[in-house]
């Protein structure tokens, strides 16, 4: 398809971790392997638990972490290779936590104009207006332009946050728990901003979460990350109606929908999230997965395509899995 | 289209003052910092002033009027024209007092500027960058750390021979330390933050962030290190003056006046008094302001 | 443990007042919450940061920060009165009748002991009981909260446990007494989905399995209708509604708790992209005294009796569905003329 706007290339970044005292320093794989292609227009989903290593491959597509191994593209270019400024202009992140994404020593206005100085806009008398405009879009009054973020709401703050991600028009955003640190009723106006954002300004969405609940909501393309690796993506509506990898039907298991007449659910995982410096062999998920066979231990699964999607797992690999797709 | 939320915020009210407003509200009910702004301004005031309130020349000696006690005193000789009395060369010990917090200032401010610039800067950058940089400037750290300030002061300075110009780099060079290892968890502290990284998406460069978003961010724990370092250079200032390798006589030093009265202190206490007393003000009202200051900046983070 | 048959309500609380001095006057941020929970029972207290739920907690706990005042008409833990008792009583009680388990397992539990240690003394604080018999409670415990080789873990420090287990220990040790009633202030808001779901399925067997009277405050409608018998929705300082989960989440009665349903996506219900509910506007600033409904600047139904008075918490149409506001007082059209229809 020639609409990729975003594509990694079998990335892989590892840290080294210090042992501990007088050890060797242990690699760990934060992102192993990962292929991933963002669409013009699309809303990608990531999908994962903390550790599975969705924040690091977000700043892989931001630029501000090298790949260890394996390419990024950003509309058909290298990103190594590009300037910091000209992968600004194309995508920009929305982080978690308003509290923390603004700094506090600034007013609203020179955060909000910001990437208008750093990119060197020539014409600063247009800054004031552009920012106004943004403020708006964004549903901020006009009259916090001079406040500080201390003065605001959590909704408020978070606002600003994607005023200033935006007013250079960017394409792509980076959406990184976008609503989490947030109260319900705040949580819904971002949700609905967002979704209107999008259709204003034609932006693509890569949105990193947990809350599946959002993402159902959002999403359009949902990729299910495990350890480094992403286990499984489909569209939406393929994933949330017939979830194939078992890690996937856990994790759509554990959303809980406010229905009092549905108890608890019972995942069936097993408890402990493996330790990614000692990561298991064979396929990562083995440990803690229902249906794991025998040589799910020992052979590392490949990946399966499946329509639009595919899936890592040797139940839907026709030469070992025998028929087992029926769950 | 319409955006429907954009009308919430429009409601919400912003009740809270500005950062500005509160810090001044926090300012003037410290009562910490109030007292050390105002004793410490005196000082300053005194040092500035010295030329024109001083009673008389503090190099001038007359020796036929030496050793005359304060007014406080009960001895007949006691005089207005000295209202603290005169040293053991005749010269009278206020001016003294006036030109010596001139050289107490100068050196305090002299070496803080210096190690500040040494410490932040090694600081920052080993908070920023972590990795190697942060292993080379803790190596420079902990060198530093294994030598005794005074001792090396002391050796240095009587190599390069004595004055107020080698004091002040000395100490300067000295005392970073603290400057260095606060700074640096403190960048690392911002560093973690959100926004710095959100700088670095919008392609900020790296002075840029440095000094937009991690500076401001660290500069209340700066000024407390400054003060606390001010104060520490006065009193090593002193103590090498007392053992006579720091400022050099005649220049009235306070540390000096200490050291000439040490041999009079059963005779004419007041020698060694007045100036341990001004010593001692000074200190305090500089380490009561930086107490201050810590307490007046940090509430604004917590929020 | 001994059971108390005769005592079928573990805790009853009525009007409890937090106050707490700030610059600028009397913060208010717990007004007039009652509370009570039966033996065996879930009770949920949902709402907002802000909203009082954990300052509630804590009150019950007596574990308020020291310049907080508290009044209460009534606290009963199994019918014995447990307001005011003094710090000694009460931290004979604490972790044996009642117990709490907090949002950061990794800060409730000190890094410098073991869990084995930490364990058995949470048992011996109480009970005058040996070291084995303690730690063969802890084994037993730390068996029924579902972590393997018990045995061994009772020699590890928290740091070398992960998220999940570290919340699993202290649960088992909130157990070690056998307490009448446990508070769990977010358990579950610091964990994985995944993990989330184990711990609260566990939590609910826990909870049948021992007869405990449980407190779950949390701010994700989805934990509380999955988990809760009842639920308490609190607004700015108040609890606006009690009813049981059916009631609260299928026949909502106060605004507030209509617009926060509306709020969350539900997957399978919500159409993908639309728009979802709001509610507009903040929270008021609970300091000093506020004249009549505490959501009346948010509401969308607002009449203009709402500013007058305060409203009273008042059973609806159905029973033990209690809410406040004048809408469900009496008859529409009544509340919508009168000042006076509510006394």
């Amino acid at each position: 398809m020639s609409d990729i706007v975003l594509e990694a290339r079998d990335v892989t970044r590892t840290f080294m971790i210090s042992g501990g005292f007088m050890k060797p320093k242990r690699p760990l794989h934060a992102v192993n392997g990962i292929d991933l292609r963002i669409r013009q227009g699309e809303v990608l989903a990531l999908v994962g638990e903390s550790g599975c290593g969705k924040t690091t491959l977000a700043k892989m597509l931001l630029g501000l972490l090298p790949p260890t191994n394996g390419s990024l593209e950003l509309d058909g270019n290298p990103i190594e290779t590009m300037d910091r400024l000209r992968i600004a202009q194309t995508v920009q992140p929305i982080f978690q936590d308003p509290y923390s994404s603004l700094n506090p020593r600034k007013s609203i206005g020179s955060i909000i104009t910001l990437p208008l100085k750093v990119q060197g806009d020539k014409d600063p008398g247009t800054w004031r207006k552009r920012a106004d405009e943004i403020m708006e879009l964004v549903g901020l009054p006009r009259r916090v332009y001079n406040n500080y973020p201390s003065q605001l709401s959590g909704g408020q703050r978070q606002r600003v946050a994607i005023a200033r991600a935006l007013i250079n028009r960017p394409r792509i955003v980076i959406c990184d728990e976008p609503t989490s640190a947030l109260d319900v009723s705040v949580q819904s106006q971002i949700l609905n901003l967002l979704q209107d954002l999008r259709e204003e300004l034609g932006l693509t969405y890569l949105v990193i979460s947990h809350n599946l609940a959002v993402v159902e909501h959002m999403a359009t393309r949902v990729a299910v990350m495990y350890l480094g690796r992403i286990v499984e993506e489909e569209d939406a509506d393929t994933l949330f109606d017939t979830p194939k990898h078992p890690y996937s039907k856990a994790l759509l298991e554990s959303v809980l929908t406010p229905d009092p007449s549905l108890g608890v659910p019972d995942t069936h995982l097993g408890a402990a999230y493996p330790n990614p410096l000692d990561m298991p062999s064979g396929c990562r998920f083995h440990p803690r997965c229902i249906k794991a066979m025998t040589h799910c231990s020992t052979i590392a699964p490949r990946k399966i395509p499946f329509g639009d999607g595919h899936v890592e797992c040797h139940l839907y690999d026709e030469n070992e899995g025998k028929g087992m797709l029926a769950s | 289209m319409t955006i429907d939320t954009a009308k919430a915020p429009a409601t919400m009210e912003n009740q809270e003052p500005s950062p500005g407003a509160m810090m001044r509200k926090r300012v003037f009910s410290h009562w910490g910092f109030m007292i050390g702004a105002i004793v410490l301004i005196a000082i300053f005031l005194m040092a500035l002033l010295a030329p024109y309130i001083s009673p008389g020349d503090p190099f001038d000696q007359v020796l036929s009027r030496k050793l005359i006690p304060p007014i406080w005193s009960d001895s007949a000789k006691a005089t207005w024209d000295h209202p603290l009395g005169t040293d053991h060369l005749g010269r009278d010990y206020m001016t003294r007092l006036f030109y010596g917090a001139r050289i107490s200032l100068l050196i305090g401010f002299g070496a803080m500027l210096i190690s500040g610039v040494i410490g932040t800067t090694l600081g920052v950058l080993a908070g920023y960058y972590g990795g190697r940089v942060d292993m080379v400037v803790n190596f420079i750290i902990t060198t530093r750390l294994s030598m005794p300030v005074v001792l090396v002061a002391l050796a240095v300075v009587s190599i390069v021979g004595s004055s107020l110009t080698v004091v002040i780099w000395v100490l300067g060079l000295l005392i970073w330390d603290r400057f260095a290892v606060v700074m640096r968890s403190a960048t690392q502290q911002v560093r973690a933050l959100d926004f710095v990284t959100s700088a670095q998406a919008l392609g900020c460069s790296t002075p840029r962030i440095l000094l937009t978003e991690v500076m401001p961010n660290i500069t209340n724990h700066l000024i407390v290190i400054a003060t606390l370092e001010m104060a520490h250079a006065i009193l090593l200032e002193a103590a090498l003056s007392f053992l006579g390798l720091g400022v050099q006589p005649p220049e009235p030093s306070w540390g000096l006046m200490i050291s000439e009265a040490k041999g009079m202190i059963f005779f004419d206490p007041w020698l060694i008094t007045i100036p341990g007393l001004a010593l001692f003000a000074l200190v305090l009202s500089i380490n009561l302001l930086g107490d201050g200051i810590r307490d007046v900046t940090a509430p604004e983070n917590r929020n | 443990m001994p059971e108390k048959p005769d005592s079928k309500r573990v805790l009853e609380v009525r009007r409890l007042n937090v106050e707490i001095p700030v610059p600028g006057g009397m913060l208010r941020p717990v007004q007039d919450v009652s509370l009570h929970v039966d033996r065996g029972e879930t009770l949920c207290v949902v709402g907002e940061s802000g909203c009082g739920k954990s300052l509630t907690s804590l009150a019950i706990m007596d574990l308020l920060p020291s310049k907080a005042n508290r009044t209460c008409d009534e606290m009963q833990l199994s019918g014995d009165n447990v307001f005011h008792i003094g710090e000694r009583a009460m931290s004979d009680i604490r972790g044996d009748r009642m117990s709490m388990i907090f949002q950061e397992p990794m800060t409730s539990l000190n890094p410098a002991y073991t869990i084995g240690n930490q364990l058995a003394e949470a048992l011996q604080r109480h009970r005058k009981v040996s070291s084995d018999e303690a730690r063969e409670r802890a084994i037993y415990l730390l068996e029924k909260v579902g972590i393997t080789a018990a045995a061994s873990r009772l020699g590890q420090y928290p740091h070398q446990l992960s998220g999940g287990l570290r919340q699993r220990v202290m649960i088992a040790m909130a157990l070690m007494c056998g307490p009448d009633l446990i508070i769990a202030d977010e358990p579950t808001t610091a964990l994985d989905v995944t993990i989330q779901a184990q711990i609260l399925h566990l939590l609910a067997d826990l909870q049948r399995e021992f007869r405990m009277g449980m407190i779950l405050i949390t701010h994700d409608l989805g934990v509380v209708a999955r988990i809760a018998d009842r639920v308490a929705v609190m607004y700015a300082g108040q609890v606006v509604e009690t009813g049981t989960a059916d009631q609260i989440f299928n026949a909502p009665q106060h605004p507030y708790t209509r617009g926060l349903l509306d709020c969350i996506p539900i997957p399978g219900k919500t159409k993908r992209g639309a728009r979802l509910g709001a509610i507009p506007g903040i929270v008021p600033s609970l300091v000093g005294h506020m004249q009549g409904c505490h959501f009346a600047s948010r509401c969308p139904q607002l009449h203009e009796a709402c500013k007058m008075k305060n409203i009273d918490l008042l059973p609806t149409a159905q029973s033990g569905h209690v809410c406040r506001c004048l809408l469900t007082q009496g008859s529409d059209a009544a509340a919508r003329k009168a000042e006076g229809a509510v006394s």
